[in-house]
C-alpha cells in the first residue's frame, strides 16, 4: 500500500522520530511499536504505564435536545439510562442484528454525547448514519413528526482532536499529578473535563487494555504536547501491536476479527450491551429475535496447551480420536502476561463449554488447547 | 550487523560453513522486521531438504513467517537454547540464536549466496 495515501494523526512525526515502526491500519499510518518491542510495552501498561495514540479512532459529537432519542436509534445503548458523565459500550447494528461496529458512547453533557468509534469502520459508520440523520431531518420538515426530533446536530471531530489513551496500574497517579487531582474524581467509566498540564482536556476513565487508566481528548494542536508530557511523566510510548495483546488478553473483542456483520451481540457474548427497547431502533426485531433463540455458535476464549501460537483464519476442531471442524479462530497471539497462546473463536454452542479440550489446526499441525474463561488476565 | 564471514540469502537468512555443514539463523534486519520472536518450529534431524526450500516457521507477537533454508542437504542439529528461548534470536542472532545445522549435499551452492556487502546493500 502507498504509505503516502494513509492518514496521519498529529503525533505521526513523534512517533517516527521516536523510531516507531509504522503499519497501515484502517486506513492510517499508525506506531505498531517503538524501539523496545511489544512484548516491553506490554509489560510496561501491566506494570506501571503506556500510551497509545487512538487520535486514529473516530469521534462523532451529537448536540442538541433530540441528540440523545436519535442515538437511540442507531444504538444497543439504553439512551436515557446514561447519566450526564457516562459512559456505555454497545453495538451499531444493521436490520438483520449483525455488528457494523462496537462503539462508546459518552453522555459529555446536557444534551450532549460523543461517540467513539473504530478508526476502519468511521466511513461504513457513517454512511449507515447520515441518511438517518437526513431522515429525521426530512420528517420533521414535512411535518409528519413532533419538529423536536430533528433538534441535535452531528460533527465529525475526528480531525480537530488528538486522542491519548493512558493505561496501567501508575496511569492515575500520574494524571492526578498533571490535573491537580482532578482526575481520579472521574470514577471508572465515567467522563469530564480537566486541564490537564496547562491543556483544555476531556478525559474519560476508560481503555482497551484491562487496565484501569484514561482516554484523553484536546485539540490537535495540543496533542504532541499532551503526548510528550504523559510520556515525560513516566508513561513509555506504546503502539498498536501491545494494544491488541492487552485488548485479548483482558477478553476484548476486535472488530473485523472476532466482530462484524456476520456476528451478532448475542452469539458474542455480548447480549448484555444489546439494548434493543429504543424508541425507533433499527435493530430492535431483529435483536429481540435473536435474544430469544439458542445460539447457533459462540464466541469463546482458549489457551493453548500445547505447542503454539493461535492466528486469526485457523480453524477449531473438536478434541477425541475423531476430531472435525467445529469452528475458526478470530484473534490469537502469543500472550507475556499468561506467557503461552492465547486466542478468541466461534464454535458451535455445544462444543463451546468451559474446560473443553479442543484442537487448533496451526497450518496443518494440530496443537490441543482449552476452552477458558474469559478475561486470560484480570488487573488485581 | 552483518559479519563478513557468513553468507546471506534473499529471504534474510545466513550461513556459516565449518567444514561441510552450514550452521543457518536469521539476519539481524529479519529479526528486525519480526519483532519480539516468540516462537520457533524446526524440522526433525534427519530431515534432508533442498536449497531454498521452507524448513520451518518463525513467530513474533505480531505474525507468522517461513524459514527458508540457503543450502540444501541433511538436517544435523537444531538447536534447542532457540526453541526453549526464541527471544535468543532477537538478542544473537549470529551466535546463541543460531537455528539449524545441515550437512551440506553441495558445496556448489554456496555460490547462489551473497556476501555481507552485497546482502546489506540489497537492504538499502
Amino acid at each position: 500500500m502507498n504509505h503516502n495515501a494513509l492518514k496521519k494523526t498529529v503525533l505521526h512525526e513523534t512517533h517516527v522520530g521516536a523510531g516507531a515502526k509504522m503499519v497501515p491500519f484502517g486506513g492510517w499510518d499508525m506506531p505498531v511499536q517503538y524501539a523496545d518491542g511489544i512484548i516491553a510495552e506490554v509489560r510496561a501498561v501491566r506494570s506501571s504505564a503506556g500510551i497509545f495514540d487512538v487520535s486514529h479512532m473516530g469521534r462523532l459529537e451529537f448536540d442538541g435536545p433530540a441528540a440523545g432519542l436519535f442515538l437511540g436509534t442507531v444504538l444497543s445503548a439504553n439512551m436515557p439510562a446514561i447519566r450526564v458523565g457516562r459512559s456505555k459500550y454497545n453495538f451499531i447494528c444493521n436490520e438483520d442484528g449483525g455488528i457494523i461496529d462496537d462503539v462508546m458512547v459518552y453522555h459529555t453533557g446536557d444534551d450532549r454525547f460523543l461517540l467513539v468509534v473504530n478508526a476502519g469502520n468511521t466511513d461504513v459508520d457513517l454512511e449507515w448514519i447520515n441518511p438517518r440523520v437526513s431522515a429525521a431531518k426530512k420528517i420533521s420538515d414535512a411535518g409528519l413528526s413532533d419538529a423536536n426530533q430533528a433538534d441535535f446536530t452531528m460533527t465529525v471531530i475526528t480531525d480537530e482532536t488528538a486522542m491519548v489513551a493512558i493505561q496501567g496500574p501508575d496511569a492515575v497517579e500520574i494524571v492526578d499529578g498533571l490535573t491537580d487531582g482532578e482526575a481520579s474524581n472521574i470514577r471508572r467509566f465515567r467522563i469530564g473535563k480537566a486541564i490537564v498540564a496547562g491543556i483544555a482536556a476531556t478525559i474519560a476513565r476508560t481503555g482497551y487494555t484491562g487496565e484501569d487508566g484514561f482516554e484523553i481528548i484536546v485539540a490537535t494542536a495540543d496533542g504532541v504536547r499532551l503526548w510528550l508530557t504523559l510520556a515525560d511523566a513516566g508513561a513509555v510510548e506504546c503502539g498498536l501491536g501491545a494494544r491488541d495483546v492487552l485488548r485479548l488478553e483482558a477478553g476484548l473483542p476486535l472488530h473485523g476479527n472476532d466482530l462484524s456483520t456476520d456476528t451478532n451481540p448475542f452469539e458474542a457474548g455480548f447480549g448484555r450491551f444489546a439494548y434493543f427497547g429504543s424508541p425507533g431502533y433499527v435493530a430492535a426485531d431483529a435483536l429481540r429475535r435473536i435474544s430469544q433463540a439458542e445460539p447457533r455458535r459462540k464466541l469463546i476464549g482458549f489457551k493453548m496447551t500445547g505447542r503454539g501460537i493461535p492466528r486469526s483464519g485457523l480453524k477449531v476442531l473438536s478434541g477425541g480420536d475423531r476430531p472435525n471442524v467445529i469452528g475458526v479462530v478470530t484473534s490469537g497471539t502469543h500472550s507475556p502476561t499468561v506467557d503461552g497462546g492465547i486466542g478468541m473463536g466461534y464454535v458451535e454452542q455445544k462444543y463451546a463449554e468451559t474446560g473443553s479440550q479442543i484442537v487448533i489446526d496451526v497450518r496443518g499441525r494440530l496443537v490441543e488447547a482449552e476452552i477458558v474463561d474469559m478475561p486470560f488476565y484480570k488487573r488485581g | 550487523m552483518y559479519p563478513d564471514d557468513l553468507k546471506y540469502s534473499t529471504e534474510h537468512e545466513w550461513v556459516r560453513m565449518d567444514g561441510n555443514i552450514a550452521e543457518i539463523g536469521v539476519t539481524v534486519f529479519a529479526q528486525d522486521s519480526l519483532g519480539d520472536v516468540v516462537f520457533i518450529d524446526l524440522p526433525d534431524v534427519g530431515t534432508e531438504i533442498g536449497q531454498f526450500d521452507k524448513f520451518g516457521e518463525i513467530e513474533s507477537v505480531k505474525a507468522v513467517s517461513d524459514l527458508f533454508s540457503p543450502v540444501g542437504g541433511k538436517i544435523v542439529a537444531t538447536n534447542p537454547g532457540a526453541i526453549e528461548n526464541p527471544e535468543t534470536v532477537n538478542t544473537d542472532p549470529y551466535g546463541s540464536g543460531w537455528l539449524i545445522k545441515i550437512e551440506v549435499s553441495d558445496p556448489a551452492q554456496l555460490d547462489a549466496l551473497m556476501d555481507s556487502e552485497t546482502y546489506e546493500s540489497t537492504l538499502e
